[in-house]
């Protein structure tokens, strides 16, 4: 069972029911809970949408695209119905965040999802787990059945006249479905293959109908945008940035764990303070800070501020918020070996550049690990991954090519090391089997 | 379809996909729900269950089969009764998950996709499981072991040995 951690320097608005008992209706009630979705039928549409925009909340899925614009392109009029689809595939590794929410606070997923549908004009919204969150989809379910019992859920929601339904899903092992066309592909029974953008799920998504689909996280934020005000949400964090979020600080830190701590705070102190520095009384080499696919920073790069804009200009991308930290005794290549085999085994296979070029990086990366690797080998990885990127009919392809560039890029000479038969300098006992 | 006479599910799980094909726009999306309900129940996608499945949702048998290669936790042969899978993806990779795995490698004597001789273990290596701030991480089936250790490992598939290993499903 996932350990819960505080730190002092954490803002808790998400995370403020965590350890509460929360996933009891009645304890959510009493903790404000669904004041917030009776308080946005009152007011209304145009209401929730400027709260929302007010709030600066960009996605948590990883792109980072601002919530109250994405569900402000939903067409008013539309002869099919409408949907809102959570997505929680948490699969992108160094990302447990999802996890924590649905385990501690099912039901702001509930109200942040009827928010949603009433500001689009939905009446009825998914909510999809990863096949292997099971557990969370039992108490999601249950969450689900008792808000029903309760009459939130049904016909006629809180005497406004609108009625909204909520079915949860799972998934069954794929880290593709959760792209977002990917997901309703899946949603609609069929192979995780994506679509062809455009058009977008805004406009065709979900059985055809216009999709607002969202990342677990910004959905629960949600509620809490709309009781605390859009603008003193924005406020917490840093410009064109609102808000806090959960950071899953992984790896060679000393406390590891799900934090909330306000967009922009800084890296290098989200890894000293807040994670309590390098485990083992180590130094630190690099931070892959937002999950697997996002360009690694050195151990002189992470004076940078946590937030969407500040991370871009750093080089790198703030994506799904998982900071994996690497201590000074760990082998680059080995890890950029891991992060290459997962999107090989991933992709789906549309593509040429992903299908192909994942399979050449993991087999050259392979061999040059291994020490069998030639002087070319480096410059052929580089200009490999760099042929892939843009070339996708989804940023899988990207998220593949993305961090092998860096890896390549800033921790060339340890690629160099393992040339002409040279032994892993960083080896131990165990090596990893290429699967 | 009436189901009780013809299902090869227990009644619980029929009565289960009848609901399921009602609850969306379409029938088919109940299909991954029920594929893996329905490999939980009788341990692999075996041909009778896509059968039964593909006549339940009304598609092809060829339609369930292309979609069951799809994702990774659909299978088509039997598991051990537990099947341990170990991420060694970079969060538990960082925190010893190859040890993990090792470990359990020999301890259970089988490698990667084996079953033990008895039936009751299988071993998988997988990808990351959601549950890296906690690594290294296992699921057992549905359940999550995390913040591992070679120790608490065997600790952990005695207490299975013993029939004493939790059983979410
Ligand atoms: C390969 C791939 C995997 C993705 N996996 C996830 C995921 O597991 N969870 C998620 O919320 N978004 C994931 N995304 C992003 C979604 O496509 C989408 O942008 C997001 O769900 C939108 O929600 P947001 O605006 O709230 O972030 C993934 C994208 C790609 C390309
Ligand atoms: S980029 Fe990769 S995962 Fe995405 S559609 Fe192409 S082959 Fe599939
Ligand atoms: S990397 Fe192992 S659970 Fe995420």
């Amino acid at each position: 069972m996932p350990r819960l951690v505080f730190h002092p320097e954490e803002v808790k608005i998400i995370s403020r029911r965590f350890g509460q008992g929360a996933a009891d209706i009645d304890k959510y009630i009493a903790l404000d809970g669904y004041k917030a979705v009776q308080t946005a039928i009152e007011k209304g549409v145009d209401w929730i949408i400027a709260e929302m925009k007010a709030s600066g909340l960009r996605g948590r899925g990883g792109a980072g695209f601002p919530t109250g614009m994405k569900w402000s392109f939903v067409p008013k009029q539309s002869e099919r119905p409408k949907y809102v689809l959570v997505n929680g595939d948490e699969s992108e590794p160094g990302t447990c965040k999802d996890h924590v929410i649905f385990l501690h606070d099912p039901h702001a997923v509930i109200e942040g999802t009827m928010i949603a549908g009433l500001a689009i004009g939905s009446k009825m919204g998914f909510i999809y787990l990863r096949g292997e969150y099971r557990y969370l989809l039992k108490i999601m379910e249950k969450a689900v059945a008792d808000a029903y019992a309760k009459g939130f859920l049904g016909k006629n929601i809180f005497g406004s006249g609108i009625d909204f339904d909520i079915v949860t899903q799972t998934g069954a092992g794929a880290y593709e479905v959760g792209e977002e066309s990917a997901l309703m592909e899946s949603l609609e029974g069929k192979r995780g293959v994506p679509r062809i953008k455009p058009p977008f799920p805004a406009v065709v998504g979900l059985y055809g109908g216009p999709t607002v689909i969202n990342n677990a996280e910004t959905i629960a934020s949600v509620p809490h945008i709309l009781l605390m005000g859009g603008e003193a949400y924005a406020k917490v964090g840093s410009e064109r940035n609102g808000g806090t979020r959960l950071f899953g600080i992984s790896g060679h830190v000393v406390n590891p764990g799900v934090y909330e701590l306000p967009m922009g705070y800084n890296l290098k102190k989200a890894i000293y303070e807040v994670g309590g520095g390098i485990s083992n009384g180590r130094k630190l080499k690099a931070v892959v800070p937002g999950g697997s696919s996002t360009p690694v920073l050195t151990a002189d790069e992470i004076d940078v501020g946590l937030d969407f804009d500040q991370m871009g200009k750093a080089g790198t991308m703030l994506g799904s918020g998982g900071i994996v930290v690497i201590d000074d005794q760990t082998c680059m290549v080995e890890f950029a070996l891991r992060t290459i085999k997962f999107y090989q085994h991933e992709s789906c296979g549309w593509c040429i550049p992903c299908r192909e070029g994942t399979d050449w990086l993991k087999k050259t990366i392979g061999r040059v690990h291994a020490g069998g690797g030639v002087a070319k080998d480096l410059d052929n990885i580089r200009y490999l991954a760099e042929n892939m990127l843009g070339r996708t009919f989804c940023p899988l392809g990207d998220a593949a090519a993305m961090p092998t560039i860096g890896f390549i890029k800033k921790f060339r000479h340890e690629f160099e090391d393992h040339l002409n038969g040279k032994p892993c300098p960083y080896a131990h006992a165990e090596e990893p089997a290429l699967v | 379809m009436s189901t009780s006479a013809t299902t090869i599910f227990s009644p619980e799980t029929a009565a289960r996909f009848d609901r399921l094909v009602t609850l969306y726009p379409v029938k088919r999306s109940a299909l991954i729900p029920m594929l893996l309900y329905a490999q939980d129940e009788i341990g692999y996608i075996s041909d009778a269950v896509v059968v039964e499945i593909a006549q339940r949702i009304g598609i092809s048998e060829l339609d369930v089969r292309s979609v069951l290669s799809y994702y990774s936790m659909l299978r088509t042969k039997p598991v051990g009764k537990y099947n341990v899978q170990v991420c060694t993806n970079i969060s538990c990779m960082l925190r010893d998950g190859y040890g993990i795995m090792e470990h359990c490698k020999k301890r259970l004597g089988i490698g990667h996709k084996e079953v033990t001789s008895d039936g009751l273990f299988s071993l998988e290596e997988v990808e990351c499981i959601g549950a890296c701030c906690w690594a290294p991480a296992v699921q057992i089936n549905y359940d999550f072991y995390d913040d591992l250790t070679t120790e608490k490992m065997d600790q952990i598939l005695d207490d299975y040995k013993a029939g004493r290993g939790k059983e979410t499903v």
